[in-house]
């Protein structure tokens, strides 16, 4: 269903100004944090518990839940801001940072002020480079406003927000691995237990990490109460979200909808939004959440986009990347594509991953280049097995994160649906290995 | 050049002391050092690791592991073409190809004048405006063959002043007004914050 629900986080999109620190006040921008501070820090905290605000990062953890788990009592705190964005289709958080970083800080005060952090950093994707001069500039204005800092607009409250940044690393996205980057080491992810971030996060002091988009809501949430949040959307899935729609579309764009009722179809057919398959050719498959996420089919369009009936229907929405394949498109080239980039961002902690990432891109490598065996589609199976035991969804693991099995979705959507195209793939190379040469037989005649 | 500038010590002084514990400014400074000299030397490596306290080990260790640090002298222009999926499926492996025709080279390469170096990457989030690429971290959306062959005649005629050689990542600084400061929160510092005592919570 398309709804006329109002654009929270991308109101600002369209305006020239939009990155601006009097473009930003001229359309309400720091209003929140000042009825923030009047309300006091556990007021705001309820607010957003009552918004049901879940996490636009990836795992789609109630934001306010997740605030909730700080061991009572225990200080200091930080907060973190994953601005890491780098999952494959995902195109979002690089917008809400480039075109409305104050709107970004705000919710990043508005954070700290509710859990009580003291110091926030704010950690941009190396690779962004518009996106941290936006910030830093919107960063420098706001503190010369008295927006950020000691004693903000002359409250107790006091928080310096840093922005930081990373240097090329996919894995850095997942928190323990960002944290890890924050404390200057190699980006690789700690064990869970017991480091819960918001127990044991930087310098093993509870540590709040949202994502960008989540951090960017909450301006609007603040404003106009969680109520009015939590009565868009769907039982599960409040508010609107972001998503990218890219692939084989007319209109590959970036739509905030309606969260939990706008379904697939709308998105990707509806002439507001992506306006229907290149060509008005038929649809493959379609990645409804990122790389990571397996693949949906036709009769995976009318779901809407809802965390829990995507959760069931056997994929997720991940971070709000829609990938679209339409007919043309090579299921065995397509699924190595996304392999081989779990094999090179896969950070070499695990063996099952570090191992098995890069054994499933050569085999997959092989027979798309037509040295396929018959034995490949087994040992696929099996190496994937390994890194996801019983290739299940959701995805056991015998790895610390969920990079290893996330190389295991496109090769079970693949196998499961195309199994017939990586066979003909096979079969073709075992034809030209057993078919006499041409030159051979010359050669033999001549002998 | 080696060891960090003066104003490069400076700046990393100032960066360093936005953190409560000095190694996580590791990163950025060795982006500082990727700035001043194109590449990281051993030399600058070693400096920050006297900056911030660690054996230049540990400061090859972190390095080692981020794809955007560069132990090698590489082209003033690093040409980033993203293959991932989104670009895939709208050209962006023929792209590559396209580049690697009009630049001579192949991915991981850099053209014998020193100009270019030329790099297949993962998806850099504009998976909407496919075929995508960065310069130096700088992006050009829906790249056709002919807008290629025009940006790198454009870099190579110096008609795009926007931007600026490899290693100059962001042209803006952050810098927090000593007046303004709230400090460094150590994670030594158990102190309820003053806005929560204030409020009475005790930290829920």
């Amino acid at each position: 269903m398309i709804t006329d629900a109002p654009q929270i986080i991308t109101s600002r999109f369209d305006k020239a100004d939009s990155h601006t620190l009097a473009g930003y006040e001229a359309t309400g921008g720091y209003q929140a944090l000042r009825k923030a501070l009047s309300m006091g820090p556990a007021a705001v905290a309820d607010e957003v518990k009552t918004a049901t605000l879940l996490g636009r990062g990836g795992a789609g953890f109630p934001a306010g839940v997740k605030w909730g788990l700080a061991p009572e009592n225990v200080w200091p705190r930080y907060l973190v801001v994953n601005g890491d964005e780098s999952e494959p289709g995902t195109y979002k958080d690089r917008l809400l940072m480039e075109r409305d970083p104050h709107q970004l800080i705000e919710g990043v005060l508005l954070a700290s002020y509710a859990v009580g952090c003291g110091q926030a950093f704010l950690y941009v994707r190396g690779e962004m480079a518009l996106a941290q001069e936006r910030i830093a500039t919107a960063l420098n204005d706001a503190y010369a406003a008295g927006y950020i800092g000691k004693n903000i607009l002359g409250s107790d409250f006091s928080v310096d927000v840093v922005l930081t940044w990373g240097a090329g690393a996919y894995i850095v996205g997942e928190e323990t691995a960002l944290i890890e980057s924050l404390e200057g080491n190699r980006g690789m992810p700690r064990l869970k237990p017991p480091f819960f971030p918001a127990a044991k996060g930087l310098y093993m002091q509870p540590t709040i990490v949202n994502n960008v988009e989540t951090l960017s809501n909450l301006p609007w949430i603040v404003t106009n109460g969680g109520e009015a949040f939590a009565a868009l959307g769907a039982e599960t899935s409040r508010g609107t979200r972001m998503f990218a729609v890219s692939g084989h579309v007319k209109n590959p764009g970036v739509f905030e909808v309606e969260y939990g009722v706008t379904t697939f179809r709308d998105l990707i057919f509806a002439p507001q939004y992506a306006g229907g398959i290149l060509g008005d050719r038929a649809l493959k498959a379609f990645i409804p959440g990122g790389a990571s996420a397996p693949w949906f089919f036709d009769e995976h369009l009318d779901l809407p986009l809802e965390k829990v009936t995507v959760d069931r229907a056997g994929s997720m929405l991940g971070s709000g990347a829609v990938i679209v394949m339409d007919e043309t498109t090579d299921a065995v080239k397509a699924c190595l594509r996304v392999v081989r980039f779990f094999a090179r961002e896969s950070c070499g902690k695990c063996t099952p991953c570090r191992e098995g990432t890069t054994w499933l891109q050569n085999i997959l490598q092989r027979i798309q280049d037509g040295y396929g065996r018959p034995t490949d589609l087994d040992l696929l199976m099996d190496v994937s097995d390994n890194i996801s035991p019983g290739i299940t969804w959701p995805p056991k693991q015998t790895t610390i994160c969920p990079l290893g099995p996330s190389a295991v979705s496109p090769i079970a959507s693949a196998m499961q649906r195309f199994r017939p195209e990586f066979e003909a793939r096979i079969a073709q190379a075992e034809e030209a290995r057993h078919s006499v040469p041409v030159n051979f037989t010359k050669a033999s005649s001549h002998g | 050049m080696a060891r960090l500038t003066n104003d490069n010590i400076e700046l990393a002084r100032e960066i360093i002391g936005r953190y409560p514990r000095p190694k996580s400014a590791l990163i950025p400074l060795l982006h500082l050092a990727q700035e001043q000299d194109g590449h990281l030397t051993d030399e600058a490596m070693a400096h920050i690791g006297e900056l911030v306290g660690v054996s230049s080990a540990e400061v090859l260790g972190t390095a080692s592991f981020y794809e955007m640090f560069k132990m090698e002298p590489v082209g003033r222009y690093m040409v980033n073409i993203c293959t991932n999926i989104s670009c895939q499926l709208r050209g962006g492996e023929e792209l590559l190809a396209h580049a690697e025709k009009t630049l001579g080279i192949r991915p991981g390469q850099t053209t014998a004048d020193g100009l270019f170096t030329l790099e297949d990457v993962e998806c850099i989030a504009a998976c909407t405006e496919a075929p995508c690429l960065q310069v130096n971290y700088r992006y050009e959306h829906r790249i056709s063959n002919e807008g290629f062959d025009q940006l790198v005649s454009d870099l190579r005629d110096g008609r795009r002043s926007d931007i600026p050689s490899h290693g100059v990542l962001a042209e803006i600084r952050q810098h927090i007004p000593a007046d303004r400061r709230a400090g460094n929160v150590s994670p030594e510092d158990t102190a309820t914050p003053d806005w929560i005592a204030a409020a009475g919570e005790g930290g829920k």
